[in-house]
């Protein structure tokens, strides 16, 4: 499987402000392409719409995720990933995150400790649905 | 006849095309309709029970069918059905 996903710098950024300041989980769509490398251009934050405990879990909207679908076809972009942190826990996924993971999709997880940023890794599910890391290379 | 819309993470299940036509009257003949043409496709739309799982949402139009007739929902050759994954997770 291939083991890098390319993402701009200036896309972390935007990741990084739209999940720290906040003991909830936040998450959303990655956008890019990928014909040689698994390259993410832009993000797309949504809210979390979770029912439970929004400090330990996190869903999408399904009606936010077509959106999603129709804005990368639109603009030429393909829809490559999920991005969700994990507040004062590491970016490692959990069995609940494994278990609703879909196959081709980058799960890209940002631990944030005490509401400010800590690291990121990103994740893919291999053909026995066990989680891989992708190594994360910003340019 | 349904236009059927398949979400990026299972396009490598129908050659990488997001829109199919799809023969059946209603949801659930599409799925089994796609389920057959695609066999791949099939262990992600139906659970072993051959019901479709609580991870797959089925839309039609805009409407999840758990809002309409749930499987039995009617279509038409223009109805678009779209698979539509549940997206979620947490830390714990």
């Amino acid at each position: 499987m291939e083991s890098n996903l390319h993402i701009g710098k200036s896309v972390v950024v935007e990741m990084i402000a739209s999940v720290e300041n906040t003991s909830e989980e936040r998450c959303g769509f990655l956008f890019g392409n990928a014909t040689n490398s698994r390259i993410i251009t832009s993000i797309m934050s949504t809210p979390n719409i979770s029912t439970e405990d929004k400090r330990r879990h996190f869903a999408i909207d399904p009606l936010k995720y077509l959106h999603a679908e129709g804005y990368a076809s639109h603009n030429n972009l393909e829809l490559l990933g999920i991005f969700h942190s994990h507040p004062n826990e590491r970016a490692v996924p959990s069995e609940t995150d494994r278990k609703a993971a879909q196959p081709f999709l980058s799960y890209v997880i940002l631990s944030v400790l005490q509401a400010k940023f800590s690291a990121i890794r990103s994740w893919r599910l291999n053909h026995d649905r066990l989680f891989e890391e992708e190594v994360i290379i910003q340019y | 006849m349904a236009i059927v819309f398949i979400p990026t993470p299972l396009r490598k299940f129908t050659g990488n095309t997001s829109k199919l036509d799809i023969s059946g009257h209603t949801v659930r003949e599409v799925i089994d309709t796609l389920s057959s043409n695609f066999p791949e496709l099939k262990r992600h739309l139906l659970n072993a029970d051959g019901r479709i799982p609580s991870f797959i949402n089925v839309f039609v139009n805009d409407d999840d069918i758990r809002n309409l007739q749930q499987e039995q929902t009617p279509v038409e050759g223009k109805t678009i059905v779209s698979i539509v994954p549940a997206i979620a997770g947490g830390s714990k």
